[in-house]
């Protein structure tokens, strides 16, 4: 069952004078549970492919529905809807709250999506498998930076997204704690039939995915 | 979860939160101080009016029913009002105003200090040549004068003859028939105050008085001092609309200043919320949160540094000024304190929740 179907996705930036043709007609098919890597160097569209995935821009043209959602119609508040219900984001830069403890910072993405029921005993489970479970009283900065990765994703998937979404998660790691981080990514993958989405140019990160596709000048090829 | 998020913000910059709300509270405390002055200097002279033990007072025509008046009724209307029925003593007054708010006072001692029961000297005692003034113990705090001490005022010097304790209408008093040579003015006095055989017959009195007296102030001493409110000053109510929408503009700016700060410093966190789905309620709605906890903050120290002001009025200035603690005036200053706050961080809360995601995740 596809969760994720693009068709002939276009993004054009006005940078200046110029009109910059990010995506030049992407297609792409994404199955529940899957774990795909889309690779590509810097500047080859694939961060703008994200973005526009993760409703933080519109698409100039094309199609995209996520779990059946089409994203071409929504406007801002529709986008903002996307991200609370539908979108979890692992960022290159983990983007924590640096004044909040690491249960807040979980407990703050529940809140925005209006929950407010305890942690169940799955997501207790996957804090156990993240490593995180005995420092949720612990602020950021106390915190490696492979701990406070893993702690973005648990808090990308404590609402249960319909689609992971992770931006370079080991751009800033080393390879032990990138290992760390791709495993754990996989293992919830595996799991909990997470549907996960990766952003990389690097080949050996994208290695851990079911599957690879290669994003070049815009396009994208081996989808 | 919001309130966390606030309380652990305004934690996270313990130095900013602090000034600010101490600014905040500075407009707070202009207001009570000013509102504390105004009640409680009008309340310091009811009490001293009441000190003086008489029954009704005389007034000049044309004077305030609260202000000092000058030496401009003429004396020989005492022998009428002493021989009115009723009237056991009736005794003049002198005011001469020395600059602001301070005044001296011209009295003849002995009916004086036979109608308001006597002064209680601190040290020294009545005049006893006619440089001699007297002083009340606050007054001579503030001065610090003691016995034998010069007080220039009245372009000379006198000699302090006698400490006594406040509560007797004046903090400074010399000889009637003195201060009305100084002022060239005499056989005018300011005010007559009257004691009756009967606090009953008051009114009476006064009804008849006003009979062959219409353009004369008569009041009774209670109804008087009913009339030593803010509501019949209007300067005073003007200054603190002044001073309130000072206070307004005060909690505006400071909010407006920290806030906006506080959002280009918090651009990146704004754009995580963002991408974790919060909408422009949400940003807007911890802004606000956060704002009304500072105000109340600030509304709480403000009310503290108003204990400060008195405590400073009271020490180095006893005499020039009395400041009331107005609790009606807590809530009332908080609220236009807080309104103030609230209008100061529209513009910095509404520019973060129009924050483009993107934008802001970028932020460095």
């Amino acid at each position: 069952m596809a969760i994720i179907e693009i068709d002939n996705l276009r993004k054009t930036f006005r940078s200046g004078d110029v009109d910059v043709h990010a995506l030049r007609g992407v297609n792409l098919v994404v199955q529940k549970g899957e774990f795909l890597a889309v690779v590509g160097r810097s500047g080859s569209g694939k961060s703008t492919l994200f973005h526009i995935l993760g409703g933080l821009t519109p698409p100039t043209s094309g199609t995209i529905k996520i779990d059946g959602q089409s994203l071409t119609s929504l406007d801002e508040a529709g986008r903002t809807r996307l991200r609370r219900n539908s979108v979890g984001f692992v960022f290159q830069k983990y983007n924590l709250l640096p004044t909040l403890t690491v249960r807040d910072n979980i407990d703050i993405a529940r809140d925005i999506a209006g929950r407010s029921e305890p942690w169940d005993a799955t997501f207790l489970e996957v804090l156990e498998l993240l490593g995180i479970a005995q420092k949720l009283d612990r602020k950021p900065r106390q915190l490696s930076g492979g701990e406070q990765q893993r702690v973005a994703i648990a808090r990308a998937i404590v609402n249960q997204p319909a689609i992971l979404l992770a931006d370079e998660p080991t751009g800033n790691l080393d390879t032990e704690n990138s290992n760390m981080v791709l495993d754990l990514l996989r293992h919830l993958n595996k799991k909990t039939g997470q549907t996960v989405l990766m952003i990389t140019h690097d080949p050996e990160a994208a290695a851990f995915a079911d599957r690879t596709v290669q994003m070049r000048d815009g396009e994208l090829h081996g989808a | 979860m919001v309130y966390k998020l606030v309380y652990e913000n305004l934690k996270h910059r313990p130095v900013r939160t602090l000034l600010s709300s101490l600014a905040i509270g500075l407009g707070v405390t202009m207001m009570l101080a000013l509102v504390g002055v105004g009640e409680g200097m009008l309340e310091d002279q009811a009490n001293r009016a009441r000190g003086v033990g008489a029954d009704l007072v005389v007034r000049a025509p044309g004077s305030s029913v609260v202000g000092m008046g000058s030496l401009s009724m003429n004396q020989k209307i005492l022998d009428y009002v002493r021989a009115r029925p009723h009237v056991t003593l009736a005794t003049p007054i002198g005011i001469h105003s020395t600059g602001g708010v301070s005044s001296i006072m011209g009295i003849n001692y002995d009916e004086f200090a036979a109608m308001s029961g006597g002064f209680r000297f601190r040290e020294g005692g009545k005049f006893t040549a006619p440089d001699d003034v007297i002083i009340d113990d606050l007054y001579a705090r503030e001065k610090k004068l003691k016995v034998g001490s010069v007080l220039h005022t009245m372009n000379r010097d006198w000699r302090v003859s006698g400490i006594f304790a406040s509560g007797k209408l004046a903090r400074v008093m010399i000889p009637l028939t003195v201060l009305q040579e100084l002022a060239s003015a005499n056989g005018k006095i300011t005010m007559i105050y009257v004691k009756l055989d009967n606090p009953a017959n008051t009114q009476a009195v006064i009804d008849a008085m006003k009979q062959d007296l219409p353009e004369y102030p008569i009041y009774a001493m209670e109804e008087l001092i009913k009339q030593f409110s803010v509501n019949n000053l209007p300067e005073l109510k003007a200054f603190i609309g002044v001073v309130v929408s000072l206070a307004v503009l005060f909690g505006f700016l400071v909010v407006f200043l920290a806030m906006y700060t506080a959002v280009l410093e918090r651009t990146r966190e704004i754009g995580i919320l963002k991408a974790l789905g919060a909408g422009p309620g949400y940003v807007l709605g911890i802004l606000l949160r956060e704002t009304v906890l500072l105000a109340i903050i600030g509304s709480l120290c403000g009310i503290a540094m108003s204990y400060g002001t008195r405590w400073l009025i009271a020490t180095f200035i006893p005499a020039s000024m009395v400041q009331a603690i107005v609790y009606s005036w807590w809530p009332i200053a908080s609220l236009i304190t807080l309104a103030g706050a609230v209008l100061g961080v529209l513009y910095p809360a509404l520019k973060a929740a129009r924050q483009d995601a993107l934008d802001s995740l970028s932020y460095d």
